[in-house]
């Protein structure tokens, strides 16, 4: 079932490579089909939510197959599967990929197949980032998910684009190549201890390693820095903003709504539980810079000029909850943080939805280009709005449960954090409101503005999923909450449990 | 043990005698006759490689100096899979830069023998021998457009400087026979462990000289100095040629000669700290300088010879680690590294013209829109160049990067994963140029033939599936392993 999902995407990928498409009169064909394959690798993760037992904090759909087995010294396992962390991610990114490839059907004119394809192949890289259990596995779909998504930035970006597809590249790759050191570290570590020989790179097993302290001190701090990139956490964000803003509308989404994710998701799945003394001697201060990040990325935000790159910006502060939460270690935070990856993916996803649709009416991204789009295009904005209110954490949507949730944690580990958290809240609200008033309330200012067309059925069927998702979301949180749970329990406990021991010795 | 058996000579052989009937041929060829020479050339490889699988496992040698062991016979299969696809490369190329081709041919044959018996020679005179005569045939096809004039500027630097380089190794040597009494490797490496630490100092001169020697031929960092002119000016297919075929049989030699005899002095030598320190220096320094420079290169096969130098680089990474899984790594990075960077040349090749290489960056820019094939093709094998999944050069650098930190060299690979994330910046140039910039105003127009055209998608095929089921070549490569050091 897992192994499906993935392949499902990379299949239908490939397979769509071998339409011939020289004088491009089957781009409509070939949008179509990449949208009912990703459909249907959406149907297949709702089909494993719904066969999903929450009442286990096991892996689930476990699928194990002999990969690279050398004797002695090797044993590689393709082996995959999910519990209740990954299942919502898995399911989120089947959810975006849709959408994203619906939001480029008039913004993306050249090179349809190629763009069609490489989304697939991304979607593909990113569950399987989200369902390996083999470390190697992991690295190798964490890896090769950068190259579509540099071909989507470089390629069909704005203006800056190739800088800033060459920037995300080196800057991701910088960080997980010292990641790979310290996997291999990990798995020498196991053939030289329990492993009696045999390297091995299932999680599961080097879970039960006994590591000093001193080692998992390095060991841990590789894996952060590759994760801290990814989120982006304060100050390896830089390459942020350039990649959001250079990216296609389809990969914006992308980015925002899933990539950023994976950050945080290696720390609660790797970085945290494989490390935990050296997780908690530097989880203060990963929590420090979460905090600078959530104030930072707010300010900065505040004074962008353009929409885009205001999101983004936003997408640092956010992300920054996320990763306080993580820091708390307890399971409210812990689980705030994974709802707050859910709810990011779908608020921010649907802000970059949105912004790309003004983008694609006016070719810019100003905020002082607009202004009174309320009066023409009253759909649209009521869309922004909802998603917009979500994002800053209004009751009753879906950021506000996770950013309570985070802050509830992070108030029972360390209440100082929550004052720069809380901050960050109050921030939010001003630099999102405040782009939507200059945008969206007032007259319209600017000529160009005023014959401006309302949402198309196509963009309808974008927006109200997502819209109704954040409400979803934020009434019936348990909904999501609840899978989570004992898998994020779990979690939490091993940290914990490993912690203590160390305390009372 | 090995058996005694003149079978272990049979690859060589095959491909020695197709030589000399290539050269035979073209002597007799008619004015503007057409001889399907090449693929005779395919057929004797072929043969040669069907001989190596027979030979597997079987463990003979002929004359106490030619050893078909499983090492040398991967080696050997690496050189065949190499000739093959350069062959191959070649029909596109002969045609139409109007080389002549039984030379051509013969040559790279005789250069494929010296090096299969390089990698399966155990005298160090034999190894000698060996490296003359695949340097010979080497530079020779390095200048063989006589009409231009840095190809020949290009060969005779090469040849100058491989000479020189030739005569330290045969120093080495002398000296290794001076103080042991024999040239055998068999002989020496029980000698050296004999007397280790007591015995007489000048086997570190004979170390030394040998270890310049190699350097020399898999340019390494100092001795690269020759690779970057010599790359440039040689026709494309040649530099994919040498830079992979006499990379692989000059690292066959040098892990056999310091796995194997040197190994006494691998840790600690008379003079202290063993050959693994200098080599390891010589390792960081490769990587380092082969990327540094290479990012600072306008013409992509300039920036290819920087880049193959830094794989040499990797590749003296898994000799220091010399364990288990360095020896295996070794091996299968070379297969690997043949296959990727032969593809890549061939890429090259493809582009060129008889009056324009076409090989500066600014010719591949929007090869995308006119010749998406070969932009693709092109693509997989700087990826794989890069060490990205799902690649085989991914699979090979996590292979020699296991080794290092399995042997506790954490710097080394540190160095090695930081150094190949620069790489691939460079790399990712050409995929902007290909991808991201717009045609120039007269993009060539290429016809690539059949033939050229099936070599590559077999590279590429082959550099996928080792990234995704390397197994069985890494098993194979084990084996290799088992039967010696």
């Amino acid at each position: 079932m897992l192994t499906l999902s993935w392949l499902l995407p990379l299949a239908g990928g490939l397979l769509l490579l071998l339409i011939p498409n020289a004088d491009r009169r089957r781009d409509g064909l070939i949008r179509w089909l990449a949208f009912a394959i990703s459909v249907l690798g959406f149907a297949v993760t709702l089909v494993v939510w719904a066969r999903f037992d929450p009442t286990s904090a096991e892996f689930q759909f476990v699928e194990r197959v002999p990969w690279i087995h050398i004797d002695p010294t090797l044993a590689i396992d393709y082996y995959v599967g999910i519990d209740g962390i990954s299942l919502l991610l898995v399911v989120l990114t089947a959810f975006l990929t849709p959408i994203a490839l619906l939001s480029s059907w008039e913004g993306i004119q050249k090179q349809v197949k190629a763009f069609s394809v490489l989304i697939l192949l991304l979607d593909s890289a990113m569950i399987g980032v989200f369902v390996s259990i083999d470390l190697f596995l992991f690295y190798v779909f964490w890896d090769a998910m950068l190259i579509p998504m540099y071909f989507l930035i470089g390629i069909w970006g704005y203006d800056q684009r190739i800088y800033a597809a060459i920037k995300f590249m080196l800057y991701t790759m910088a960080g997980s190549v010292l990641m790979l050191v310290a996997i291999l570290v990990l798995a020498y570590m196991y053939s030289d201890g329990p492993g009696q020989g045999q390297y091995s790179f299932d999680l599961l097993k080097l879970y039960t390693l006994q590591i000093a302290p001193e080692t998992q001190r390095w060991l841990f701090l590789a894996f952060a820095v590759a994760f801290a990139i990814k989120v982006p956490l304060f100050p390896f964000h830089t390459w942020l903003p350039d990649a959001h803003v250079q990216a296609p509308t389809a990969g914006s989404i992308i980015l925002a709504g899933v990539l950023l994710k994976m950050g945080t998701y290696g720390l609660v799945r790797f970085a945290f539980p494989l490390f935990p003394v050296a997780a908690a001697a530097f989880a203060p201060w990963i929590a420090v810079l979460a905090v600078i990040g959530i104030i930072y990325g707010a300010l900065v935000a505040m004074v962008q000029p353009d929409m885009k790159k205001l999101v983004a910006y936003s997408s640092v502060s956010h992300l920054g909850f996320v990763v306080l939460g993580i820091c708390a270690m307890n399971v409210q935070g812990m689980q705030g943080a994974v709802y707050q990856m859910l709810a990011h993916g779908v608020s921010t996803g649907g802000l970059f939805l949105i912004v790309g649709m003004l983008s694609d009416r006016r070719h810019t991204r100003l905020i002082s280009e607009f202004g009174g789009l309320k009066s023409v295009m009253p759909h649209l904005t009521a869309a922004f709005l909802i998603i917009t209110l979500a994002s800053i954490g209004m009751p009753a949507l879906n950021g506000f449960i996770g950013e309570f949730l985070t802050m509830l944690g992070a108030f029972l580990w360390e209440p100082r954090f929550v004052v720069g958290a809380g901050l960050g809240v109050i921030f939010s609200a001003v630099y999102m409101l405040w782009m939507f008033q200059r945008v969206y309330l007032g007259d319209i200012t600017n000529a160009k503005n005023a014959t401006l067309p309302d949402l198309k059925p196509r963009e309808w069927a974008t927006v109200v999923p997502l819209c109704a998702l954040a409400i979803f979301m934020g009434v019936f949180p348990a909904l999501f909450l609840s899978p989570m749970e004992l898998s994020v329990k779990k979690v939490v406990d091993r940290v914990q449990s490993v912690q203590t021991q160390r305390a009372q010795r | 043990m090995l058996t005694s058996n003149l079978d272990a000579v049979a690859p060589m052989l095959c491909i020695v005698l197709g030589a000399l009937a290539a050269m035979a041929a073209e002597a007799f060829r008619r004015r503007g006759e057409q001889m399907p020479i090449g693929w005779f050339g395919v057929i004797v490889l072929a043969g040669a490689a069907l001989s190596s699988i027979f030979l597997w496992d079987r463990k003979l040698s002929a004359f106490d100096v030619i050893a078909a062991d499983n090492f040398g016979l991967f080696v050997a299969l690496v050189l065949c899979i190499v000739g093959i696809l350069t062959v191959m490369f070649s029909s596109q190329v002969i045609h139409r830069d109007n080389l002549p081709a039984g030379e051509y041919y013969a040559l790279v044959l005789f250069a494929i023998s010296g090096m299969m018996m390089m990698a399966m020679a155990t005298d160090l005179l034999v190894i000698f021998i060996a490296l003359e005569i695949l340097s010979l045939s080497v530079y020779v096809l390095t200048g063989i457009r006589r009409d231009n004039l840095a190809g020949t500027e290009a060969a005779f630097k090469y040849f100058l400087l491989g000479a020189f380089s030739s005569a330290f190794f045969l120093y080495g040597i002398a000296f290794t026979y001076g103080v042991t009494g024999s040239t055998r490797l068999s002989a020496v490496g029980p000698y050296l462990s004999a007397q280790s630490m007591t015995g007489n100092p000048m086997i570190l001169i004979a170390l030394g000289l040998l270890l310049v020697g190699f350097a020399f031929k898999i340019s390494a960092v100092p001795f690269h100095m020759w690779t970057p002119d010599a790359y440039e000016g040689a026709p494309a297919i040649v530099t994919g040629f040498m830079s992979t075929g006499v990379k692989a049989a000059a690292f066959a030699a040098f892990a056999r000669v310091f796995l194997s005899s040197f190994e006494p002095f691998r840790l600690e030598s008379p003079a202290g700290p063993g050959w693994a320190n200098v080599v390891s220096a010589i390792a960081i320094l490769t990587m380092v300088l082969g990327t540094v420079v290479g990012v600072a290169q306008s013409s992509l096969k300039r920036m290819l010879a920087y880049s193959s130098i830094a794989h040499g680089g990797y590749l003296l990474v898994g000799l220091v680690a010399a364990n288990q899984v360095g020896k295996v790594a070794i091996l299968f990075y070379l297969l690997v590294y043949s296959v990727t960077n032969l593809a890549a040349f061939g890429v090259i090749a493809m582009l060129g013209a008889r009056d324009k290489a076409n090989d500066s960056l600014r010719d591949y820019a929007g090869l995308w829109h006119t010749h998406p094939a070969l932009a693709a093709l092109m693509t997989v094998s700087l990826l794989s160049l890069g060490g990205l999944p799902p690649t085989a050069g991914f699979i090979g650098k996590w292979y020699i990067f296991t080794a290092a930190v399995s042997a506790g060299y954490y710097g080394l690979a540190v160095i090695g994963v930081l150094t190949s994330v620069i790489s691939v910046f460079f790399y990712l140039r050409v995929v902007v140029m290909m991808y991201m910039q717009e045609p120039g105003t007269e993009p060539p127009r290429i016809h690539v033939n059949a033939v050229s055209m099936t070599a590559l998608t077999v590279a590429i095929a082959a550099i996928f599936y080792l990234g995704i089921l390397p197994t069985q070549v890494l098993n194979l490569a084990s084996q290799s392993i088992a039967t010696i050091f």
